[in-house]
């Protein structure tokens, strides 16, 4: 028993993914004595968000719709995490890709579906691939530090893209700052009738197993491994860190423009101003749950969406604030972000007799 | 009765074992030398002693009385202190500073520099040690920064000493000083213990010799005066190997590679004067230096990582676009001299490790794809050829030792069709074994009409391996000779800039 646990322990992918899971157990916890402690009870909000939101069909085409922005930025986050490269601004790159999709889908008519589509979707990775470019030439021409120059260019491009749906691109008849609505033609294809669930979720998955196939079977995803795992290394054996860190760049934001575009395409119909509710910051904990492997991604953007949608489940059916819900959200981002933690309550859990196979095997 | 008893010292490391039922001894005011190769356990063995490795089984005794070391400070309040190898002291403040951090003298938050200070000088007095209590680290020798290492030793009233491959990164002069030194500490009745792979050091210093292997105590009482250095060698790895022996070069070719006046500042122990070197086919050009005087900056300006216009690199008469990718596809190949900073990237399996560098050449990638298959078999190949010890080709090549991450490094460079060859501390941190069928394989690959160039900080090795000798000095080349033709003793001195200045010593 115990050999073969530390052989399950030895297996990177299985100690990575236990690692998460157990992440994930502990804000159910933790979350649960908060929830508790407010005066409310934790099985009956667990119950509610679990077993209510996924016991009907609305509710998982909530979650699931819901978990389709986050695959997006989860994966544009995790992809240039596995070059080291800590891209804060698929935020910025989201409303930018948001906006060249809206105008392509409203100003250009008569198009058909599929090429409208095409397009719109295009314009919007290529918009935040731009961003990308942009911070990637910042990064290694002038030295300065992604992580600053993509989390700062956040706020200029917002303020952008609110200047264009405030003055030019606002339809006279609309009082609220938006560009027009797209024509049909551009407009995603539902997957379900009625829902938000579009194909914009098959393409989260596509690029999930290119991402995958990238990296395990192209030697620019070797080069780009080498480069994340020792800079210097790569360097000395003729990889080019500067070619390496601009197509990741690029590569990254394109991906987060591509969620706009999708918001746009599939969800909103036009550009608003609070078109991304967080999906971008949030996809850092969604790219950190799932240890940064693109296929994995999706899986923990969907644990997202289930949470996300409990929350206007629990909002809708109970009095219970929805604030809770986040705590248990913000305490999967402290366990994944604090890996040391985690691993000595694990070491805790690991010495209760009887307890070893609950946390190694999920 | 003994100062130290290790008794029945068992430590594995997943399924490797580090140690197996080692017993050792130690008497007050004696020299051990804990001989073996890298990975025979004998770093694994001090730290347990230091704290910084909890053995599986065992028990250690100190002065008769059963104790528990789970930490360096319960070692260092017991009177053990351990010098390591890369110092632990940092530049930017004074030799005083550096000793008295964590044991800071005066009252509550109040720092007493002055009493601190006479200790120390009163510990330089005593033990001769030629430093300046209130000099900077960072201007200090490497000799001296040793020598600083062990006055934090003796400030902590430290009874054993354990020092860990002292005299790695220093020249012959200072390893005599060391000595010296350690002779003192001995009289002083301070007990020492040095780990080291190096016979003749063992021989001149050691009161007695154990010698581990494969993580087992071979031998725990032998006297130097009773052995020699063959036979230490023989106990070490377990049958004959000479490394003393030269095999000059047959047959020297024409010129292939060629720097030709290069000159780059980038300041202090980072800058070349006007080197001009030319290595011709079927000869090791041999760089002697102490460690930080121009070398890397030597290295990368030869393998493509410097450029600019003054930098003119010739490959067989033709000049060279300054790319470490152009450099490793035109058959330059690199072993760096740092392995686990630039040699290999530790996270990556075996298997891309052996490509790495190579990656794009068309055997392993056809059109922007990875060719598994090929990958797979160059692998088996080589893991095979080199004897990499390892079970399988997919595993983390940081997990295997340093000799074992040393071979897979060389392995890929060697199994590319080369014109010239440079290598940097090929041997570093590598057991007597693995250095023998390192030197065997450069030999063999400059018989083969290789243009080598060697940088080495291990004086030795520059000596028995080069068939010309470089001796580069703060960034400069001070010396050209052959082989034979300068002693030890007389390349030590240009190493240290000091050749001209002998007189005042």
């Amino acid at each position: 028993m115990g050999t073969q646990f530390n052989k399950l322990k030895s297996n990177p992918m299985i100690r990575k993914t236990g690692f998460s899971c157990f992440a994930l157990f502990l804000s159910l916890l933790c979350g649960a004595v908060i929830i508790g402690y407010s005066g409310y009870s934790p099985i009956n909000i667990y119950k509610v968000i679990f077993v209510d939101t996924l016991s009907s069909k609305s509710g998982i085409m909530l979650a699931l719709s819901q978990a389709t922005p986050l695959m997006f930025t989860g994966m544009a986050f995790a992809i240039a995490y596995k070059v080291k490269i800590i891209n804060l601004g698929e935020e910025g790159q989201l409303h930018c890709g948001a906006m060249a999709a809206a105008i392509v889908g409203a100003y250009i008519p008569n198009l058909p579906h599929l090429p409208h589509v095409f397009m719109a979707l295009v314009a919007g990775a290529v918009a935040g691939g731009m961003i990308g470019l942009l911070t990637g030439v910042l990064k290694i021409h002038f030295g300065a530090s992604e992580i600053i120059t993509s989390l700062l260019l956040n706020s200029i491009i917002v303020y952008i893209t609110s200047y264009l749906c405030n003055g030019p691109l606002k339809p006279l008849d609309s009082s609220s700052p938006q560009t027009p609505f797209i024509n049909e033609s551009a407009r995603l294809t539902r997957l379900v009738p009625k829902t938000q669930l579009t194909t914009a979720i098959l393409i989260a998955i596509a690029i999930a197993v290119l991402l995958h196939l990238l990296m395990s079977k192209l030697t620019l995803g070797y080069e780009m491994k080498a480069v994340g795992l020792n800079l210097n290394a790569a360097n000395v054996h003729g990889i080019s860190i500067a070619r390496i860190y601009l197509f990741t760049m690029i590569l990254s934001s394109a991906i987060a423009g591509l969620c706009g575009s999708t918001l746009v395409l599939g969800v909103n119909g036009r550009y608003v101003e609070d078109i991304s509710l967080n999906y971008g910051f949030a996809g850092i904990s969604v790219a950190a749950l799932a240890s940064y492997e693109p296929l994995a991604v999706p899986i923990t953007a969907i644990i997202f969406g289930i949470l996300k949608a409990g929350a206007f489940t629990v909002d809708r059916t109970t009095n219970i604030p929805v604030e809770l819900v986040s705590v248990v959200q913000a305490f999967v981002v402290v366990f994944i972000a604090a890996p040391k933690l985690t691993e000595f309550i694990l070491g805790i859990f690991n010495n209760i007799p009887g307890m070893k196979q609950k946390t190694g095997g999920c | 009765m003994a100062l130290l008893e290790m008794r029945n010292i068992c430590k594995r490391f997943n399924t490797v074992i580090a140690l197996d039922k080692v017993d050792f001894n130690l008497d007050q005011g004696e020299v051990v030398s804990l001989l073996g190769e890298n990975g025979a356990g004998k770093t694994t063995l001090m730290k347990v002693l230091y704290g910084m490795v909890k053995p599986d089984e065992g028990e250690i005794c100190f002065s008769g009385n059963r104790v528990t070391i789970d930490k360096p400070s319960a070692a260092i309040k017991l009177g053990i202190y351990m010098v390591h190898q890369h110092f632990m002291l940092m530049p930017a403040m004074t030799v005083v500073e550096n000793i008295i951090v964590g044991e800071e003298t005066g009252k509550g938050i109040l720092l007493d520099k002055k009493e601190a200070l006479d200790r120390v000088q009163s510990l330089i007095e005593e033990y001769n040690f030629d430093i300046d209590a209130n000099a900077k680290v960072a201007g200090l020798s490497v000799g001296q920064c040793q020598r600083v290492e062990l006055l934090k030793a003796l400030y902590r009233e430290a009874d054993i000493l354990i020092l860990d491959e002292p005299t790695a990164v220093l020249t012959p002069t200072e390893v005599e000083e060391l000595f010296a030194a350690v002779r003192k500490l001995k009289i002083a009745g301070k007990s020492i213990v040095i780990i080291t792979h190096k016979l003749k050091e063992t021989m001149a210093i050691a009161d007695r010799v154990c010698v581990l292997r494969n993580g087992c105590m071979v031998e725990e009482d032998i006297l130097p005066e009773h052995t020699c250095a063959a036979e230490l060698s023989r106990l070490m790895v377990g049958r004959l190997v000479d490394l003393e022996v030269r095999h000059p070069a047959q047959q020297i070719g024409s010129v292939v590679l060629s720097a030709n006046d290069i000159s780059i500042n980038y300041g202090q122990g980072n800058c070349l004067k006007h080197i001009t070197l030319n290595v011709r086919a079927g000869e090791i050009l041999g760089i002697a230096g102490v460690e930080g005087n121009g070398q890397s900056l030597l290295l990368r300006t030869l393998t493509g990582l410097e450029s600019g216009e003054f930098i003119h690199i010739k490959l067989d008469g033709v000049e060279m676009k300054c790319s470490p990718k152009v450099f490793l596809s035109s058959g330059i190949g690199h072993i760096p001299e740092d392995r686990t900073t630039m040699g290999i990237v530790g996270d990556m399996s075996i298997k891309d490790n052996l490509i790495l560098g190579y990656h794009r050449q068309k055997s392993f990638s056809l059109y922007g794809l990875r060719r598994d298959r090929e990958i797979k078999s160059n692998a088996i190949q080589l893991v095979g050829k080199n004897a990499i010890k390892t079970d399988s080709i997919d595993t983390p090549v940081k997990s295997l030792s340093g000799g074992n991450q040393q071979k897979v490094m060389l392995a890929r460079t060697f199994s590319q069709p080369l014109r010239a060859l440079i290598i940097a501390q090929p041997t570093r941190g590598v057991d007597v074994g693995a250095m023998e069928y390192i030197h065997n394989q450069i030999l063999s690959l400059r018989d083969q009409g290789v243009a080598i160039l060697l940088v080495s900080a291990d004086l030795d090795e520059v000596c028995t391996l080069s068939d010309r000798i470089a001796v580069i000095y703060e960034g400069e080349i001070v010396r050209e000779c052959l082989p034979g033709e300068l002693s030890k003793v007389e390349l030590g001195l240009y190493m240290t800039g000091s050749s001209g200045k002998s007189a005042e010593k």
